[in-house]
């Protein structure tokens, strides 16, 4: 029932370092989760890792596994054969702290660029009336759970560091269209994602979707319709004509 | 001298769950500077995990109900044991927390006419539970983070920078509380801790710290709950003088996966029977017809006939009819205790637990969307399609009752400038927990207890101070790991011993009880406290989870043998405390709380007393929302004396 599994697990730090190999045992069922918390309790324990859940739902277990960005509490061995050597690396996109931990602070302040939920100032704590259907676009992309496995494979970042700056990412650019679709918010979040937050960036290759371990239809769902939002007023005649006369300084 | 780097605010939350983030909002609103200091990440905390709901009686799915209703059935849900002025005070203000919620971005799901939809489940008479599919925790906890980062914008505009008034502390962990010990009376004075990334010291001076640190299962092998839960807040109270009560009750959720192996204790979420997924044995019987204990009959549905009935009932919103609820939805410690004697009966299933069946209750799509979280965690980490398949679960460690015993009002511990709220704090949910009142706890007294510091805060002559020799010695206690075993004993590894003491609890201080079992227990924990001692980390400072778990134990064990203490001198059974050899509840037990408290001199890892104190006796107001044949089942003569159905 259960085998030797090889790994090659990245260690090092902020100065450099590189994969190690292990032969780790695997019993049935297991994630590979299950395996680096064995390999810590005896042989390394010092390695280091972030979890916390180990269900799917905290989004912390982030790293690499051959190359593919996932949840390591969500990757079952048996999706590998026992002769399959298991690479585990940390997340690209981020600068490495130990191991497989990563600098992920680069998310938290995109987070606090975004311009909080702004709903109507009359109305009360207990009046808020808001139909199913209207908050079902906004509950899927609540449904993140910020593992930042999609800020991780966007290219825009993960190949051009510069881009950083400018760039939100796809997790806080659908937290924009979230704050966009919630029936009562007051603000005009499309100028923000464009001018502010970089939706331009987005080349819709829909990496980020496909690596969501929570399968939001990040692209389809949260940026494309952003994008037909920003371009119908960029290029409504009406409005390019008002903007003209009534530009607002 | 110890390089330390030194910071100073208003109030320290330690702990960025729902309770955490709850008293943080509520503390800078009153214009203190405070900072919060979390072991993980922000937005991590456990409270993601909680799946079902928030209860709180808004009366949106049933007109009917009311506060009064809502702490009647926390109190039958506790076995009479809670504190009543907690309770009442959650029924009373978990509705205007959760609107507040809405306010700040929440998105619950809706009622055909837009209100929140609010859901069944255990023990609440009504549905009570509003919710977002199973899926809740996340939105309450996103939602808290959010209004924070709201806070921290408005602090920028005012004053330039997001940090002035509130500063998250992440990935850094406290392992002592600092006392000022001026003219003879201790009062906080800080906290001292490390961060996780570089292993450096780190110290809060502040004269209030509110402890939100959570619960404590990670002491037990099949547990729920995710790897902070240490205890910590429960062992940082004890070691700074303030009581932990009720700490012998442990609630086991009925439904955890037990297959495979290594996710077993994964919560399944009540929401499944809730929306009428049933409980079946090996032979596909509903076995929980036959476990409605004397102190629920007549309340819940005898036949599957009338349990369906009530279903349908719910269903279509009526809430008016004849048929009573189905006893899948008895209280959790009854569940928990029904499916452990099916198993050891030999009708369980092939590993170890029971099924829940809601493939044959609800079409695949229904399922999908109002479970989308268990369909996924199912196909992912079980293959099991529980659209299709019924699934199968046993009971695990889920929640501990007990803990900090506070002031209802203001979530005060015994040391003054200590806090404490949710559910590193006791009282509040008595033997058993309901479902739902978990999330609607942490809104209600996180609120309480950030205001409760502000207030003391506000009203110091003076602050206090921090000495050079407690930072010294907290910084020598935290290092110790590095300097291996004292003389020649064996050095211990830390996760070998954080296994063995999960078996032990798990085996000797579960489900089911024994006092033999229990003193094998406190002799283990003994030994175990022993070794820790000689626990030698290998590695640097910077994030070595080693190193970390070392420091983590100490808390494990002190906390695990408050457990186990208590649970021993606990002679009946109740709620989440079942013994074998004192298998029933007792008027007299109703009335006493066991209260922990450290002694002796070790800093570390002190010895636990335990006392028996009184209960407050509950308000007349409140005593008379039961009828007299209710309250008959649980309390002395002497205290139904005051009961107008006995004064006559």
């Amino acid at each position: 029932m259960s085998y030797q599994a090889n790994l090659k697990v990245w260690r090092g730090d902020d100065e450099g370092g590189g994969l190690r190999d292990f032969d780790v045992e695997v019993h049935e069922g297991e994630v590979v989760l299950d395996v680096i918390h064995r390999l810590q309790a005896e042989q390394a324990p010092d390695l280091a890792v972030r979890w916390n859940c180990k269900a799917g739902k905290c989004g912390s277990c982030s790293a690499e596994i051959n190359g593919r960005p996932r949840l390591m509490c969500m990757t079952r061995m048996s999706t590998f054969s026992e002769a399959d050597t298991i690479t585990i690396t940390p997340l690209r996109a981020f600068p490495v702290i130990r191991d497989l931990v990563t600098d992920v602070s680069f998310n938290y302040e995109k987070a606090r660029e975004i311009p909080s939920f702004a709903p109507p100032k009359e109305l009360q704590p207990g009046e808020y009336r808001m139909a199913q259907m209207d908050v079902e676009r906004s509950q899927e992309f609540r449904k993140c759970i910020e593992c930042f496995l999609c800020q991780n494979v966007c290219h825009t970042i993960r190949d051009h560091e510069e881009n950083k700056k400018a760039f939100a990412g796809p997790r806080y650019l659908m937290r924009i269209a979230e704050l966009d679709m919630h029936p009562l918010d007051t603000m005009d979040r499309q100028h923000q994602a464009q001018d502010e937050h970089g939706l331009g960036y987005c080349n819709i290759n829909k990496c980020c979707t496909e690596v969501c371990p929570e399968h939001i239809k990040i692209t389809d769902n949260a940026l494309i319709p952003m994008k037909e939002r920003v371009a119908d007023r960029k290029y409504d005649p009406v409005v390019w004509l008002g903007n003209k006369l009534f530009r607002r300084t | 001298m110890v390089e330390v780097e030194r910071l100073s605010y208003d109030v320290v939350v330690i702990g960025a769950g729902g309770s955490g983030l709850r008293a943080v909002i509520e503390a800078r609103q009153r214009g203190l500077k405070v900072a919060v200091v979390t072991k993980s990440l922000f937005g991590k905390a456990h409270t993601v995990m909680a799946e079902g709901g928030c209860a709180a009686a808004m009366g949106n799915a049933n007109a009917k109900d009311n506060w009064k209703v809502h702490f009647a059935d926390t109190m039958r849900g506790g076995k009479f044991l809670n504190n009543w002025r907690m309770a009442e005070l959650h029924a009373q203000e978990s509705p205007e927390r959760v609107w507040e919620l809405e306010t700040y971005g929440a998105l619950f799901d809706r009622t055909k006419d837009g209100r929140i939809s609010q859901r069944n489940f255990g023990g609440h008479t009504y549905p009570r539970l509003a919710h977002v599919g199973d899926r809740t925790g996340l939105e309450i906890i996103r939602t808290l983070q959010q209004k924070i980062v709201s806070l921290q914008q408005e602090d920028k505009a005012e004053f330039g920078d997001y940090e002035a008034r509130i500063k998250i502390f992440a990935e850094c962990s406290i392992t002592e509380l600092l006392l000022d010990n001026a003219g003879g009376q201790k009062r906080v004075a800080g906290a001292f801790g490390y961060w996780r990334e570089t292993g450096k010291f780190i110290l809060f001076e502040a004269p209030a710290v509110v402890l939100a640190t959570g619960g404590i299962g990670k002491s037990f092998k099949v547990s729920s709950n995710s790897w902070e839960y240490t205890g910590d807040g429960h062992a940082l109270a004890l070691r700074a003088g303030a009581g932990l009560i009720n700490m012998e009750f442990i609630q086991f959720h009925p439904t955890g996966m037990v297959w495979p192996l290594s996710v077993k204790g994964i919560l399944v979420t009540e929401g499944v029977r809730g929306d009428g997924g049933v409980l079946k044995n090996a032979n596909g019987e509903r076995f929980m017809f036959n476990y409605i204990p004397p102190v629920f009959k007549g309340q819940y549905a005898e036949t599957e006939a009338e349990a369906d009935q009530w279903l349908a009932e719910q269903q279509q919103g009526s809430g008016e009819g004849t048929a009573r609820r189905t006893p899948d939805l008895l209280p959790r410690d009854e569940v928990a205790r029904a499916i452990n004697s099916e198993v050891k009966a030999g009708r369980g299933s092939p590993h170890g637990g029971v099924y829940l069946d809601i493939a044959s209750r609800l079409p695949a799509e229904t399922i999908q969307k109002r479970l989308p979280s268990m369909y996924h965690q199912f196909i992912e980490l079980a293959e099991v399609d529980i659209t299709k398949e019924a699934m199968e679960i046993g009971p695990t460690c889920h929640y501990v009752m007990g803990g900090i015993e506070v002031d209802p009002d203001t979530g005060a511990a015994a040391t003054p400038g200590l806090f404490a709220a949710g559910e590193c704090s006791g009282g509040m949910h008595g033997s058993n927990r309901l479902g739902g009142n978990s999330l609607s706890d942490l809104l209600v007294f996180g609120r309480r207890a950030g205001l409760g510091a502000a207030d003391y805060v506000r009203a110091l002559k003076s602050r206090p101070e921090v000495t050079e020799e407690a930072v010294n010695e907290a910084a020598a206690i935290a290092l110790s790991p590095f300097n291996g075993p004292q003389g020649k004993a064996k050095p211990e590894n830390p996760y070998t011993l954080h296994a063995e003491l999960q078996q032990t609890m798990n085996d000797l201080v579960g489900i089911i009880r024994t006092g033999q079992e229990m003193q094998h227990a406190l002799d283990k924990i003994a030994e175990f406290k022993v070794r820790c001692a000689n626990i030698e980390s290998d590695g640097g400072r910077a994030f070595n989870p080693g190193w970390h778990l070392a420091m983590d134990m100490r808390n494990m064990l002190l906390v695990s043998e408050c457990v186990a203490k208590s649970a021993l001198a606990r002679t009946e059974s109740r709620g989440g405390h079942t013994r074998d050899d004192f298998p029933s509840m007792s008027p007299e037990w109703r009335r006493s709380l066991l209260v922990c408290r450290a002694a002796g001199d070790d800093p570390v890892m002190p010895a636990v007393t335990v006392t028996r104190e009184e209960q407050p006796p509950m308000r007349e107001d409140l005593l008379e929302l039961f009828e007299i044949e209710e309250v008959g089942k649980y309390f002395t003569d002497e205290e139904l004396a005051r009961h107008p159905g006995r004064k006559g």
